[in-house]
């Protein structure tokens, strides 16, 4: 990865993560996602039989793809990859026909109730103002960490190289850009 | 045909503008039509930093005001508690400012009776002249200790003066009783600290965390949970004791699904094999302890065998988790709990739980427990009560609770029963805290309210106490009103104010107000010599020297840090009558109860029955926030944890609604089960603070399982006099 | 042996979980009625190409107009299942290369004057002068360029009306067949599923209508080629989804024992396309006259193949998969 391409990633640590939804309700308040829509959750997955268990839990969120469907399928060119490979959907060219809806590997999105199709945008908005996004900036046990993974000095481009990590669904060929530390 | 210039022009003509047309399909227009990001514009104008109160740990938020309203509540990032990040339900505030149940208007009982909510909007004034009167009443006819003071938060400090003034000690929180008050027992009796809140704990510094029923990540003390973090991030390892695969137990090295009740036996194991494997910290034991040698043979026969037979837990385990556990001395810490009131015998846990702290050389070193510090303030001076109060009738007639040091909640409503106590109750002030669900054995709350002549309720929502009130006083929340100004005790001292982002909405007012208000028509204002809270607290923050404008603008003050641990330089020393850590407790000893602590086999559940078992839920604070609609967003509801393979016997599988019946045969409402491995089959579970019966909280009421209707019985610690509630079993029947 | 899994997930957004239903009968309707509109324009269209001095029956000369209308009905569905309905317009604000989406959109916008000139080139004298006689003082002159327009450029209309149709009655079928996040959608034999149906379906639409004995004769066999088609295609497309991975086998399950077997199977398969095969075979064999039933069952079954798969691509969520 050549250090010039700015490429946000997240990296969500899953030995850390308690599963609070803290990140859920922050995102929430920030981005006035409405009444019962959420743009990130939690999900856990406890395996065995008792008593020999063992649990992971990670906060989940559009994952950003690199090759995403969801763009090559919009019609309108409403969702679009923005800056750092961002993806985002402009409001005022959506025409909700739900085509990135069905695109979506992950199904992380959902039409807001105004019309047009919503998700996480790794707040965007914040981070061109050098801010985190909300649930980086939000959850209390450090399992956020977000960042430019072209920039080697980055903290996520540091628990990029030096943890295992792996992300959902590799084999959905989208090229998802949030990480789960294991 | 031959293309004339006109031809030419026309079809060239046409060609450019199809062409610049045609860009225009696959850009942005030359920027014209920009993919522009959306702001969802939710930064406030102003940013107000106060302290929250969604739970009682008050960390530090900043409250975004846009055109009037809080739109979001973020962390404060200059607040040693938040440190700038929240929990679920601190950010949950706005749902609470803006709860559509919340209390408007003072309410007053003239007609019908005690919880037939016959309620009659009124004013202040006629509110408090009510309440003033029938105060006045009592105090004439009964004295002024019959008046009781049931309160939890940080506003009730100022209904705390009005009891003062007024002439009663009686005043209790159920956080004693009913929660942690035997844990500050059992450390106070050992080191002669209590634990407190925040909890003294240097987490982010241990090598080994050893929870034993925490269930810590569940319970979302921000603070803790962020230090608990940190040291998983720094490869702590985890012991959990748990019946149930808690979050916790999913980060933990070992989880021990220990048998309910028996956590003693365990304890005594491990320090079996530390003291006789020689792996405790002999230094600090010789330097700071004393008792030792009675511990070592109280220790004798508590062998891993011996506690497998007890625990369930394998003698290996035992062995092996209390190497792990001792290894990493003195940066080893066992959590003293936080809701320890379980069996009835919890002093003598929680003392197990301090001595072999002690032996880890815990107390008082990195990774263990820091020694608080705080940051003191002057006190608006006083004047001296006229009276001294008779103490609290909080225990039943000739029983006596030689180490509760706090008024236990359920005895001053026990004494509220005509003759339970040495005197009766008249009156009661309940400031926001929810008795009907916080006190056991909900039905004998009910029934001891009937022999009131005066119940006042303040609160911010109508929970069931509310219903049963004679007046209701709406306060206004933490986002409304100035607070008190106090210390916290943390590894730095601190001070940190509340004041209002927004004014108080509707009729709703501080409880400073409510409680001077009071004052003054009990001929008490001498207690509040102040006009106005906000301007109380300046002027002691101005001084105690500090600069109020600052303070105003970032929320918080903070002193130069001090040492907390003997690796900062500090020195230890022990508040206990020896001076020193006491291993054996003479004083425990003396009040006839044993100076170390025994295992007391608990009670088998009869057959088909399952021991209940509660906690806590991430995004709420149990009762206090389950009409919260946002924060009901990512939690609405319990359910009923049962053993998979018990679940399959029963023929029952998750989803399915099921009630709780238990040994008295109370019933519950019907929620839906979780079949699942994560729990011991001979216990079930399920998360506090459900079963709303008010009608007022719209959201609630009618919503999930209420455990606290299935307490009907509790075991009484001899020591403190706290209510252990884990002591219900249940059936569970298909709904 | 794996183990024991227990997961939760706090997400529940509405049409979303726990399973995908964003797209409703408004779909299923424009499917339905684009598919028959697309039938009709390639099989006349190529009817005329292939016999261009048949004489023609006037059914067969005023369906590009039904199939317009038809057309036009299913893009009011399809305006209707638009949440953000009023920003429409952006579809044709851009050309989006890797969207099926986007190519539909323009292949319908462009479709309307490509039919309008088919129909208008296949009016009789007639008919054409009771038109002029209907058309408003001010249209006059432009109406009889586009007529003159139909008549001297036919061959290219027809060629365009085959074209488009064709790619109207195939991108549909590519839009769902190219997302592989819905894995009872995912084969590129889809595309040419509907292609087929819709021609089937075309062809019913036409064989309900009063034609003469050729046309009759021609559509019969075309329909039941493209049913014979379709039949091989699904046969193709179930087989080859339950020979590849995980994925495909899910999406094959959900006809070959899951849920939508039984719908699938009796109404889509039996009703729609064994039963119509076997009365045309019957009714060439015994020369009976012809009996509307065939084409009615025909139309069912396409209205069922559509609403069918459309229910079974949503229900299988890739990230279902374990």
């Amino acid at each position: 990865m050549s250090a010039a391409a700015k490429r946000y990633v997240m990296t969500v640590d899953t030995r850390l993560c308690v599963g609070c939804k803290a990140c859920v309700l922050a995102c929430k308040a920030e981005n006035a996602v409405p009444d019962g829509f959420c743009r990130d959750w939690i999900v856990e997955d406890v395996r065995g039989e008792f008593p020999r268990l063992s649990a992971e839990i990670r906060s989940e969120r559009c994952n950003h793809c690199t090759a995403a469907p969801c763009v090559k399928n919009c019609p309108t060119g409403a969702s679009h990859v923005n800056e750092g490979g961002v993806v985002l959907v402009t409001h005022n060219k959506c025409s909700g026909c739900k085509a990135c809806i069905a695109a979506c590997p992950y199904d992380a999105r959902f039409v807001h109730p105004a019309g047009y199709v919503d998700k996480c945008t790794f707040c965007l908005h914040r981070v061109r103002k050098g801010l985190q996004p909300a649930c980086v900036s939000v959850c209390p046990t450090g399992t956020l960490v977000f960042g430019d993974a072209g920039d080697p000095s980055s903290e996520v481009r540091q628990k990029l190289d030096t943890r295992r990590s792996k992300v959902n669904h590799p084999e959905s060929g989208a090229g998802p850009n949030v990480y789960f530390l294991t | 045909m031959a293309t004339t210039r006109r031809d030419f022009i026309r079809i060239g003509g046409a060609s450019l503008g199809a062409a610049a047309f045609g860009s225009g399909l696959f850009t942005n227009w030359w920027g014209l039509d920009p993919d522009r990001v959306h702001d969802p514009a939710t930064d406030g104008d102003r940013v107000v930093p106060t302290f929250c109160e969604l739970c009682f740990w008050k960390c530090g938020v900043l409250a975004h005001v846009k055109n009037g309203r809080v739109t979001k509540i973020v962390g404060n990032p200059e607040h040693p508690l938040s440190r700038g990040r929240l929990c679920p339900r601190g950010t949950g505030g706005t749902g609470l400012l803006y709860d559509p149940d919340r209390l408007k208007k003072p309410l007053l009982r003239r007609r019908g009776k005690r919880g037939e909510q016959t309620f009659e909007e009124v004013s202040w004034d006629a509110a408090l002249d009510f309440t003033a009167g029938k105060l006045e009443e009592i105090r004439r006819k009964y004295g002024p200790e019959a008046v009781a003071l049931f309160s939890h938060g940080y506003g009730g400090s100022f209904f705390k003066t009005l009891m003062t003034a007024y002439g009663s000690n009686n005043i209790a929180a159920p956080s004693y009783a009913q929660c942690r008050g035997a844990r500050e027992v059992g450390f106070q009796l050992t080191f002669g600290s209590p634990v407190g809140s925040p909890e003294n704990l240097d987490l982010s510094n241990s090598r080994v965390i050893t929870l034993i029923g925490s269930h810590l990540g569940e319970n979302m003390h921000n603070t803790q949970v962020q230090d608990f973090a940190l040291a998983l991030s720094r490869g702590a390892q985890v012991v959990v004791v748990d019946p149930r695969f808690s979050t916790a137990a999913g980060k933990a090295r070992y989880w021990l699904p220990i048998k309910p009740g028996t956590d003693i036996a365990l304890l005594l194991a491990w320090m079996h094999v530390i003291v006789e494997e020689g792996l405790y910290d002999r230094d600090y034991i010789e330097k700071y302890a004393t008792g030792f040698g009675e511990l070592k043979a109280h220790l004798a026969d508590k062998t891993p065998e011996w506690a497998f037979t007890e625990t369930t837990i394998a003698p290996e385990t035992i062995v092996e988790t209390a190497r792990l556990i001792a290894g990493a001395r003195p940066a080893s810490l066992v959590h003293p709990g936080r809701h320890v009131a379980w069996y009835g015998d919890d002093t003598q846990r929680t003392r197990a739980i301090a001595i072999l702290n002690a032996l880890l050389g815990s107390w008082g070193r990195r990774g263990g427990f820091f020694i608080p510090v705080s940051m003191n303030v002057p006190k608006v001076p006083t004047p001296v009560p006229a009276h001294k109060p008779r103490p609290a009738p909080d225990a039943p007639k000739g029983t006596v609770y030689p180490f509760a040091d706090e008024v236990l909640a359920h005895g001053l409503c026990d004494a509220t029963i005509p003759g339970t106590g040495a005197y009766d109750f008249k009156g009661w002030i309940v400031y926001g805290t929810n008795l009907i669900q916080a006190l056991p054995e909900p039905a004998k709350t009910v029934r001891a309210i009937q022999n009131l002549d005066l119940l006042v309720a303040i609160d911010v929502l109508p929970a069931e106490i509310v219903g049963y009130a004679d007046v209701v006083l709406p306060e206004c929340t933490y986002l409304e009103r100035w607070d008190d100004v106090g210390p916290t005790p943390w590894r730095e001292p601190f001070l940190a104010i509340r004041q209002p982002a927004v004014p108080p909405l509707y009729e709703s007012k501080p409880g400073w107000w409510i409680a001077r208000e009071l004052a003054k028509r009990l001929g008490h204002a001498d207690f509040f010599p102040w006009d106005d809270a906000g301007q109380m607290v300046e002027a002691r923050l101005a001084k105690a020297g500090h600069d109020v404008a600052r303070i105003k603008a970032s929320g918080i003050v903070r002193g130069k840090p001090v040492p907390v641990t003997t690796e900062d330089g500090l020195e230890l020393s022990f508040k206990t009558p020896s001076g020193k850590i006491e291993l054996s407790s003479a004083q425990m000893a003396a009040a006839g109860l044993p100076p170390l602590p025994p295992y007391t086999r608990p009670e088998e559940p009869a057959s088909g029955q399952f021991r209940l078992l509660y906690g806590r839920t991430p995004a709420h604070t149990f009762g206090r926030t389950t009409n919260n609609r946002f924060l009901s967003q990512v939690t609405s509801g319990n359910e009923v944890w049962v053993n998979a393979r018990v679940a399959m016997e029963k023929g029952l599988s998750s989803g399915e609604k099921v009630v709780l019946v238990n040994q008295d045969g109370v019933r519950s409402e019907p929620v839906p089960l979780k079949a699942t491995q994560r729990i011991r089959p001979d216990c079930v579970f399920v998360v506090h603070g459900y079963g709303h019966t008010s009608p007022r909280l719209q959201f609630a009421k009618g919503r999930g399982l209420d455990d606290a209707k299935l307490m009907t019985r509790t075991k009484v610690d001899p020591a403190m006099g706290g209510t252990g509630m884990n002591v219900n079993f249940v059936t569970v029947e298909k709904a | 042996m794996t183990p024991l899994l227990e997961t939760t997930t706090t997400r529940a957004n509405p049409q979303i979980d726990p399973s995908l239903h964003t797209w409703g009968w408004e779909i299923v309707i424009y499917l339905f009625l684009g598919g028959i509109a697309a039938g009709i324009l390639v099989l006349t269209a190529f009817l005329e190409l292939t016999r261009p001095d048949k004489p023609r029956s006037r059914a067969m000369r005023w369906m590009p107009l039904v199939a317009l209308a038809l057309l036009s009905v299913g893009m009011l569905a399809l305006w209707l299942d638009l949440a953000h309905r009023f920003w429409a317009w952006r579809f044709y604000a851009t050309w989006k290369v890797t969207s099926p989406m986007s190519w539909g959109a323009w292949i319908l916008v462009l479709l309307y004057p490509t039919g309008l000139l088919l129909w208008l080139g296949s009016l009789e004298d007639g008919e054409r002068s009771w038109l002029r006689g209907k058309s408003p003082a001010a249209g006059k002159s432009l109406l009889e360029w586009l007529i003159r327009l139909s008549d001297r450029r036919r061959g290219t209309i027809l060629k365009l009306g085959l074209v488009l149709g064709i790619g109207l009655g195939i991108y549909t079928g590519m839009l769902l067949g190219t997302m592989p996040s819905r894995l009872a959608w995912n084969s590129a034999l889809m595309g040419p599923l509907f292609l087929a149906s819709g021609i089937s379906t075309g062809a019913a639409l036409l064989l309900l209508q009063k034609l003469d004995r050729g046309e009759r004769e021609i559509l019969v066999r075309w329909d039941a080629l493209a049913m014979t088609v379709e039949l091989f295609l699904i046969a193709l497309m179930l087989t080859g989804w339950a020979t590849s991975g995980a994925a495909g086998r899910f999406a094959a399950h959900g006809f070959l024992g899951g849920p939508y077997t039984a719908v699938f199977w009796s109404l889509v398969v039996i009703l729609g396309l064994l039963v119509p095969l076997a009365i045309d075979a019957i009714e060439a064999r015994r020369h009976l006259a012809f009996v509307a039933i065939g084409p009615v069952l025909i139309l069912c079954g396409g209205l069922a193949l559509r609403w069918v798969l459309l229910a079974a691509g949503q229900a299988s969520a890739f990230r279902l998969l374990p």
